[in-house]
């Protein structure tokens, strides 16, 4: 059955290196159908209600146990890339079976659900694995990337090639940046050492997908007969679950790695149908005890987390002291559809082309940590002719927008502060915000002296920033952006008066 | 007054350039052979067509072209547009000019913007891109500062100093080849306005007279050897954007010359039979004049008016 393994790791390269390059390439060359690879994970499936993939990865779940994390997650894929680099390291590659961590685990999932169910996804985003991993790449590859590539266009732009430019590095935010590098290392000494450590004792995802494994119709089990207690089994099996002296694997652990078929000399260890000779008592046994015990957790988990959604609330008001409300990506519906939907997976800020989403700090309180929001700044704003956010929102917090949508979706209304306006206290032309503006709810109206002024009509400003982007007067700019809570679609921009007459002279 | 500080202190940081002399001295010869004619106006055909009879009027490519040299050519390309809304110069021309350049020698043609949408969107939707790199031209970015490097500029009022392309500043010869349209800061938007593309920090000219700082940035010494005024198809409203093709009129016009004044004369003259536009509120136009940069009298030169 050493085939198994085989196809193991083929799925998995294929499913973790288009997503790894996905993140990455900010060159927006790699076609932008790569992020159907992510609607197949469980948290984006969920959210999203796609009910098609929720019953394929439950009928993948129940017919082979955690496929699931052993190929499509690429946190998961992660850990194993992790753990076979550590290898080249260590004299001795070899794993010891240990007792689930079932308090922590069941406990962490239970905390999870409840405070989601509470109304802050305030845990989803910060242990959903997909996200995790999406902030690792954004976070933490992405800027080596970049870097690398910089440097390389250096050099070759200096010769007079230029089929590599130099790309922008996305601002610093210093809460996401702390968080991705926290989860990296806590992620990387786990599983440098312990293999797949982190998905059984901290992903929720992990943890529910055990639950469901334990009745998979097909299981690693261990031929009595034949089985010599060698260990080699237990030694490479990385979920730490085999139990060599014992005969026994944890399903609950049980990644589906299918690295012990590769192993065992006799055989003995075979990928088979569960429920054909009910034997083992002792495992029912464990997990009798360990439902009872993490009952318990998940009562004590429920009481806690009460407490902290409470405590969420009582930031999310925070919104108030703002100095302006934060901007949504388009698409995001309302604050509330956004907040509970986004997982701060930092896909949409790394596909953003214009680097206008930025990884949130506390504009949407403490639960919305990491959620992208628009921040501009000189040259960077929400371009017009582009919906790539939405477009590839692997959860749908962001609602998928048809470009003619997407143009007229109001994302906040600038403010124009005329007082500031450099018309109006240098008293000379500028227009750079109307000039900008697309739909031209900034606008110029006459002023004096053959001068002209910015006016905005709220109703046909879909919020892109342009103006504010543009407005040279810093460091608090004369017009700008404040977010809206309910994005509505803004009036169609009237067209101008077509010209009819022919012209047939020079007019000089 | 801080900002005004803080500009002054970067372009003190900057690396100050020395303009290569031989780079003039190109540019000076390319100008000084031109025939007497100072001005063509073409009407009525198709855009490469235009320019090709243009430039013959003006004594072929090879009058500002030599063998080996390096040019730059610089539309507007600012847009995340296709070329129907009018808001980059039309590719045909680009394409069309490439071709001759190549034609008469050159070694290289690199053509760049300093984009407002995104440069990459930009390069492409407008159509620039393709038209280019299949005439044999390079594309070449300009989205970075490291891309730049100041001059100075003796000669501004408001703007002393500022940071060029430096495919501007290390080519043999370049040509300025804008399009003709309105335009909600400065009026209109022609040969001097599309300077803007040839610098990092806009953000200055806004602050500090755009009007002013347009005129400054049309007295740097290396002029380009021609400005080829694209009105093919002309913004007669909601400029430099542009919201639909309503505010599209098809002109099929072009107006080259040298003289940056003179070619914006006469495409506001053009302009305003379209949209009527006193080329006083077009400040930068007066402002440049008075700089020496050329003349609005567009009857003390030789004009060819040409109607195919």
């Amino acid at each position: 059955m050493k085939f198994l393994k085989k196809i193991r790791v083929v799925l998995a390269i294929l499913f973790f290196l288009p997503i790894l390059l996905f993140f990455v390439d900010f060159t927006g060359k790699l076609p932008l159908h790569l992020h159907s690879l992510l609607k197949i994970q469980w948290i984006p499936a969920l959210l999203s209600l796609d009910f098609g993939i929720i019953i394929f990865l439950l009928i993948l779940s129940l017919f082979f146990g955690r496929i699931y994390c052993s190929t499509i997650c690429p946190l998961g894929v992660f850990q194993d890339v992790v753990s076979w680099k550590a290898r080249l390291f260590k004299k001795k590659y070899k794993f010891n079976h240990t007792k689930p961590q079932n308090i922590l685990r069941y406990s962490l999932l239970a905390l999870t659900v409840v405070v989601f169910v509470a109304g802050s996804s305030s845990l989803l985003i910060l242990l959903d694995p997909y996200s995790t991993f999406g902030r690792f790449a954004s976070q933490l590859f992405s800027p080596l990337v970049i870097g690398a590539n910089n440097a390389l266009a250096f050099v070759m732009n200096g010769t007079g090639n230029y089929t590599l430019y130099k790309a922008e590095q996305a601002t610093f935010v210093p809460i996401a940046f702390i968080i991705s590098i926290s989860f990296f290392v806590l992620v990387g000494v786990m599983s440098w050492f312990r293999g797949r450590l982190y998905c059984n004792t901290v992903c929720p995802v992990g943890s529910t997908l055990g639950l469901l494994s334990r009745f998979s119709l097909f299981r690693i089990s261990i031929k009595e007969s034949t089985c010599t207690s060698c260990g080699l089994c237990e030694k490479s099996c990385k979920s730490e679950c085999i139990d060599s002296k014992k005969m026994t694997v944890d399903d609950s652990r049980c990644v589906s790695c299918f690295n012990c078929l590769s192993t065992c000399k006799k055989a003995s260890l075979k990928y088979e149908f569960r429920y054909k000779k009910p034997e083992k008592k002792e495992t029912e046994q464990v997990s009798a005890q360990n439902s009872r015990r993490a009952f318990l957790a998940t009562s004590g988990a429920l009481i806690a987390s009460v407490a902290l959604a409470k405590a969420n609330n009582i930031s999310g008001k925070k919104d108030s002291i703002l100095s302006r409300k934060p901007i949504m990506p388009p698409g995001a519906k309302n604050l509330d559809h956004f907040n509970t939907h986004c997982t701060g997976c930092q896909l949409c800020v790394s596909k953003c082309p214009m680097q206008v989403l930025k990884p949130a700090t506390l504009q949407y309180g403490i639960s919305g940590i990491m959620q992208p929001h628009l921040e501009f700044s000189t040259h960077v704003f929400c371009t017009y002719e582009c919906n790539i956010c939405s477009e590839v929102c692997p959860t749908k917090a962001l609602e998928k927008l048809k470009m003619e949508d997407k143009k007229l979706t109001q994302i906040g209304i600038a403010k124009f502060r005329k007082n500031m306006c450099v018309v109006y206290t240098d008293e000379k032309d500028c227009g750079a915000c109307s000039e900008h503006c697309p739909t031209q709810a900034v606008h110029m109206i006459p002023y004096k002296n053959g001068l002209t002024i910015p006016e905005v009509t709220d109703d046909l400003c879909i919020g892109c920033g342009g103006c504010e982007s543009i407005c040279p007067v810093r460091p608090h700019q004369a017009i700008y952006v404040e977010g809206v809570a309910n994005q509505i679609f803004a009036q169609k921009p009237e067209e101008a008066k077509k010209f009819d007459k022919v012209i047939d002279d020079f007019g000089f | 007054m801080k900002r005004r500080d803080f500009f002054k202190s970067a372009a003190a940081l900057g690396l100050a350039t020395v303009v290569k002399p031989d780079s003039f001295a190109a540019t000076a010869s390319g100008m000084s052979v031109q025939a007497d004619t100072d001005m063509v106006a073409v009407m009525g055909g198709e855009p490469g067509v235009m320019l090709t009879r243009a430039m013959k009027e003006l004594g072929g490519i090879g009058k500002f072209v030599k063998k080996g040299n390096k040019v730059v050519i610089k539309p507007n390309i600012g847009w995340d547009r296709k070329p129907e809304l009018a808001a980059n110069t039309n590719p045909e021309i680009v394409s069309t000019l490439v071709k001759m350049c190549k034609s008469a020698g050159a070694s290289e043609v690199l053509v760049f913007d300093h984009t407002c949408h995104d440069w990459k969107k930009s390069y492409t939707n407008s159509g620039i891109e393709k038209a280019v790199t299949d005439a044999g031209g390079k594309m070449v970015p300009g989205n970075d500062e490291s891309y730049y490097r100041e001059v100075e500029l003796p000669n501004g009022v408001n703007l002393k100093k500022t940071k060029i392309h430096k495919a501007i500043l290390d080519c043999d010869v370049w040509f300025n080849v804008p399009i003709l349209k309105h335009h909600g800061g400065a009026k209109n938007s022609i040969s001097m306005k599309n300077l803007m593309g040839i610098v990092w920090d806009r953000g200055f000219y806004h602050g500090h007279d755009l009007h002013q700082c347009i005129a400054d940035t049309a007295t740097y010494t290396k002029k380009p050897a021609l400005n080829i005024v694209d009105a093919y198809r002309i913004m007669k409203s909601n400029g430099p954007q542009g919201k639909s093709e309503a505010d599209v009129v098809t002109l099929k016009s072009l107006i080259v010359s040298a003289d940056f004044v003179a070619a914006d004369t006469a495409a506001m003259k053009m302009f305003s039979q379209v949209s009527p536009t006193d080329i006083n509120d077009v400040r930068y136009i007066g402002l440049a004049e008075k700089l020496k940069v050329g003349t609005q009298n567009l009857d003390k030169l030789n004009v060819k008016k040409i109607k195919l």
